[in-house]
Parts: C-alpha cells; structure tokens; sequence
C-alpha cells in the first residue's frame, strides 16, 4: 500500500493524515476521506474547525487537571459535591467512567499517568506535586485510589501515600474481586482468592 | 489418568500419524533423527500448550504445511475426555477440550499433570542459578497458583528498581520516597516467595534422598541446600546495608533473583565430581520428587516421560529405575530410547502392560 499513486496530491495528504490516527489503515483513512469528500462544505468546516478549535482552546482544570473549558472543570465547579473526598485516576477516561455509575459525588485528581521508571514515567512525569498542594491546603478528608490494578499502578499509590499521608486521615483503594454477575467458577484464581481473603460482612 | 489415542498431523517430521497407547508403559524405539522425541514433544505440547524444545510454535510445524494439530483421547477420572491443539501460520493457537476452544490457554495448563525427564535437564547441574529457580519455580506454580503471580510482581518491581537506579545515576539525582516503594515492594513479595522455596525444597529432599538411594542401590550421600541471603538476615536488612552498592552498580545486587540451589554428592557439588551416571541419576531422582510432588497436590498420578533417560547408565540402575516406576504409585509413562534390544530386554522381565512402537519412515508401528 505505500506505493499507492493517488490521482490527487491533495487526497494523498488528507489520507496521510487520518493514517496516522490510531487504529486507522490507509484503506480506512482513504474510505473517511471519500465519506468527507462527499459531504457539504458546512459539515466538512465544523469538522476540521472543532479539531482545531480542540487543540488551541482546551485548558485542563487548575485543581483535578481534568480536561475542561474553562479555568475550573465543571465538576470540581458544582457545589452540590463533596469536596473533601478525592478520587485519584490515571487518566480522564477513568473519570467518565467513574461518572456515568452515578454513584460517586466526591471530586477527581487526574494524574495524567501512573509511575514507570521503565516507559520513563516518573513522579515529576506525573501530576503528583499538584496533588501534595492540594492535599496541603484544602480540607481532605479522604482520597480513594483508583489506579490500575498492576504493579505500577500500585507503586504510584503507596508513593502518593508516602507523599500525603501527614494531611490526610483516611485511604481508601477500588475493591477488587469477583465482578456482579459473574459466576465462581469463571472468576480466575487470583481474583477469587483475593476475595475471600478480602470479604466483606453480610448485611 | 492416561492418554489412550493420541493423533499427530503435520507435526515435526509426522504427516498423519494416530497412535493407540498403553495404559501403563509406552516405549519408542528407533535410529538416531527418526523422531522419538517428537511423539514426547506432542503429548507435553498437549499439557502445557508448548514444546518442551522450541519458543516458537511456527517451528514445530511440517516443513511445507501451514499448521499443525494435535489430538489426544484421554481418560480422566473414568471420563473420556479429547483435547487438541492446533497451531496455524499467522493464526492464533487454538487448545480445545471436548470440542470447546479455551479462552485462556492458562485455564487448561494443570488439567494433565505431566513430568518430563530428557537429556536437556542437564542444565540444572551444569547451568547457572536461573535455570535451577526456573525448575524451583516451575513446581511450586504447578500447584501453588498464586506464587506465580507474586513472583511476577516482583520481577516487575526488580526491573523497575533496576531503570530507577540507573535514572538515578543519569541524572544525578535521589528519590529516597519512591526507591522505598520499590523496597517494600520486594519486601514484601520476596519474603513470600522465600518461605514457599525454602518450605518446598525441605519437602523434596527428603523424597529425593529416597529415590537416590534406591536407584543407586544406596552407598552415596546426596543433599540439596537452599541458599538464599534471606536465610541469615531480613530482606528490609540486605536492603539497606546494600544500598550504596546498589547505587554505584546500578542494579539490585541482592535478593531472592540471586537464590541458588547447592546440588551435592557426599561433600562436594555434583557438578565438579558427579560421573555423567552419576548426574543422570541425579537429574532423575529429582524429577522423580517432583513426580511424587505433584502427584500429592493433585491426587492425580502424572504422565511421566522419559526421553532417552537410559544412556550412559549401567544396567542395574537402569533396572531399578524401571522397578520403581512400574510400581502403583505411577501412571501412565513414555519412554524413548535407539537401542530396541535394551528396551525389550527390559520389559520383557516385568509384568505390567506395555507396548513397544518402532519409528520408521515418519510412521509408528507397534512391535
């Protein structure tokens, strides 16, 4: 495919730059650019301005650094939320993850990575000192990990443990074992042992 | 437990080749290349889903073909039970039981408990500390499934130490914080994987003593000694007095990644004094503990395969190798071995069921 000739240098470039997308080859960059092409200009300009509009205008939240229009994210903004309680997230997926169970009202920290000295992340890398001021200066009564559940996911928890532990009374980690509607015999050993070990009471 | 059917298409040098097997005893015979060893190969690929030889899948395939496919029929528990495994060019590889695809080649791994006994287990004498907490390891996961998850992490957590302690040096900076993370860590999963070593190898000595001395017919003293620095002191301990060490080489110079095993014959290491009989019966007790190991956590008897184990040994060794095995507390078992006349000699004195294949032209046929 990269010796394709394209009629058009103007094509050429409009499927070079969708190929570069994750996930996309340049037979399915070629198949949007003909679906563009064949939209009004209206549709084709909003396109191409909200990327651009995107990429210029967005601001991350001063106090979770959660992505934002404005100087505050709308969360850490709505007063009707508990600002006390904080829960720390690898990225801002996790955060609209964690919104649409609905069953969270505390606020978010976006650490925007979790620390891996092997992939070069480390806690400079890494939104951490911007949570030690805020865990400094605010009233938090609680921070509730919610990092992946791998080794550094680990690591990155007990080093902001280590960081915050004199400001804040209470942690708290995601639990972890068998998920709701799940059958035992499905669940992998490690999940189910970790369970039992970690149960919780009835009623 | 034991294979009663087992099918090999396009694997190695077999196009199309069904065996019907023993329950007890099942020799190979043939010319050195014929592919003895391929047919044990197939019935270890089929417990744990990979060659005993090769890393690659792809190279076990028939010159010429794009896939393989294994078939056994196994009797589990007075079940029938048939699982295959199928590896095809730029596809994934595919392990059935009853016609149903696994999703997870690890749910199938520990189904059919299996002891390989082969010419390349010499390693374990000669090779380097790796391969002895490889073997170590390797049977402790068998029946602990945790232990490889907390061995995992902390192989993880030493190379993550490792890239720190090198930033470190780079950039000519210290984060006391985050290098005790990494500690703890260690700490934490390495005393675990300490005491489950150290509590494992106490059991198979013991055991292993036994088959020693029964297959050498008893006048040679054998012991193995663990060795780890977590024996005299605590790993919070090595750590710290090591640290400045660690910092100037860059890399975590102490630990349970350092373990070794001492193999040892009378006073001295088998490996400087051992005859090449003497390690072969050496290697052999040992598997043989492990056999006795996983027979104990599973209560199922283990296939167990002995892939040209009898060369080099003299004839009554050889015997009393035999003698044991044949006796209840053994399955199923496949040998191998180039002298026909040897094999047959041998099983002709004893009276449980055998059959003997001779390998010839890419095909088995029973003799």
């Amino acid at each position: 495919m990269n010796n394709t000739e394209y009629p058009s240098k103007l094509l050429e470039n409009a499927v070079n730059e969708f190929s570069k997308l994750p996930g996309i080859g340049s037979k399915t960059a070629m198949r949007l650019v003909l679906h563009l092409l064949r939209q009004n200009e209206n549709e084709v300009t909003n396109f191409g301005e909200s990327i651009i509009k995107l990429k210029k205008e967005v601001t991350f939240c001063e106090i979770c650094n959660n992505i934002s229009d404005n100087k505050i994210c709308n969360i850490c903004a709505d007063n009707s939320r508990t600002k006390d309680i904080v829960c720390v997230v690898e990225n801002l997926k996790d955060v609209i993850s964690i919104e649409n169970t609905g069953q969270y009202r505390g606020v978010y920290h976006v650490l925007g990575g979790i620390i891996s000295p092997i992939d070069g992340f480390g806690p400079n890398d890494i939104n951490i000192s911007s949570l030690e001021n805020r865990a400094k200066q605010n009233n938090i009564n609680e921070i509730i990990f919610a990092l992946p559940t791998t080794m550094e996911g680990d690591t990155t928890n007990y080093y902001i443990h280590k960081k915050v532990k004199k400001y804040i009374s209470s942690f708290s980690v995601l639990a972890r074992g068998v998920a709701i509607g799940d059958k035992l015999e499905y669940t992998d050993e490690i999940t189910l042992g970790r369970s039992i070990l970690n149960r919780t009471s009835f009623l | 437990m034991y294979i009663k059917k087992l099918e090999i298409i396009n694997f190695k040098n077999y196009s199309d080749a069904e065996i019907n097997l023993s329950p007890k005893i099942n020799a190979f015979v043939g010319n050195n290349g014929v592919g003895k060893t391929n047919i044990i190969d197939a019935i270890y690929y089929l417990s744990f889903t990979k060659s005993y030889f090769h890393q690659t899948d792809l190279l076990n395939i028939k010159f010429n073909t794009d896939f393989f496919l294994l078939k056994g029929k196994y009797e589990i528990n007075n079940e029938e039970i048939d699982i295959s495994c199928g590896v095809k060019k730029e596809k994934k590889k595919i392990i059935k039981k009853n016609n149903k695809e696994y999703k997870k080649l690890s749910e199938h791994i520990g189904l059919i408990p299996l002891v390989m006994i082969s010419p390349g287990d010499y390693v374990l004498i000669t090779g380097s500390g790796e391969e002895r907490r490889k073997f170590v390891d390797g049977v402790i996961s068998q029946y602990d499934r945790s232990y490889l998850d907390v061995l995992l992490k902390y192989n993880k957590a030493v190379q993550q130490r490792n890239k720190l302690l090198k930033q470190f040096a780079e950039f000519n900076n210290f984060d006391k914080d985050l290098l005790s993370v990494y500690d703890e860590q260690l700490i934490e999963n390495g005393t675990t994987i300490f005491e489950k070593r150290k509590l494992f190898i106490e059991s198979l000595t013991p055991v292993f003593q036994k088959y020693y001395n029964h297959i050498s017919s008893g006048n040679e003293i054998v012991e193995i000694k663990y060795k780890s620095e977590l024996l005299e002191k605590n790993f919070s301990d090595i750590l710290k007095s090591n640290i400045l060490k660690d910092r100037t080489v860059t890399y975590t110079t102490s630990g349970i990644h350092k373990d070794d095993i001492d193999f040892n014959l009378g006073p001295h290491s088998i490996k400087k004094i051992g005859s090449q009989g003497q390690q072969k019966t050496y290697l052999i007790a040992l598997k043989l503990a492990q056999f006795d190991f996983i027979r104990e956590k599973s209560n199922t008897k283990p296939i167990l395969l002995f892939d040209d184990v009898f060369d080099k040994l003299d004839s009554t060794r050889v015997e009393q190798i035999i003698k044991l095995v044949i006796d209840n507390n053994f399955g199923q078992i496949f040998m191998t071995d180039a002298n026909k006349f040897r094999i047959e000699r041998i099983l002709s004195k004893i009276s449980v069921d055998f059959k003997v294949f001779e390998i010839k032209n890419n095909e088995a046929n029973e003799i």
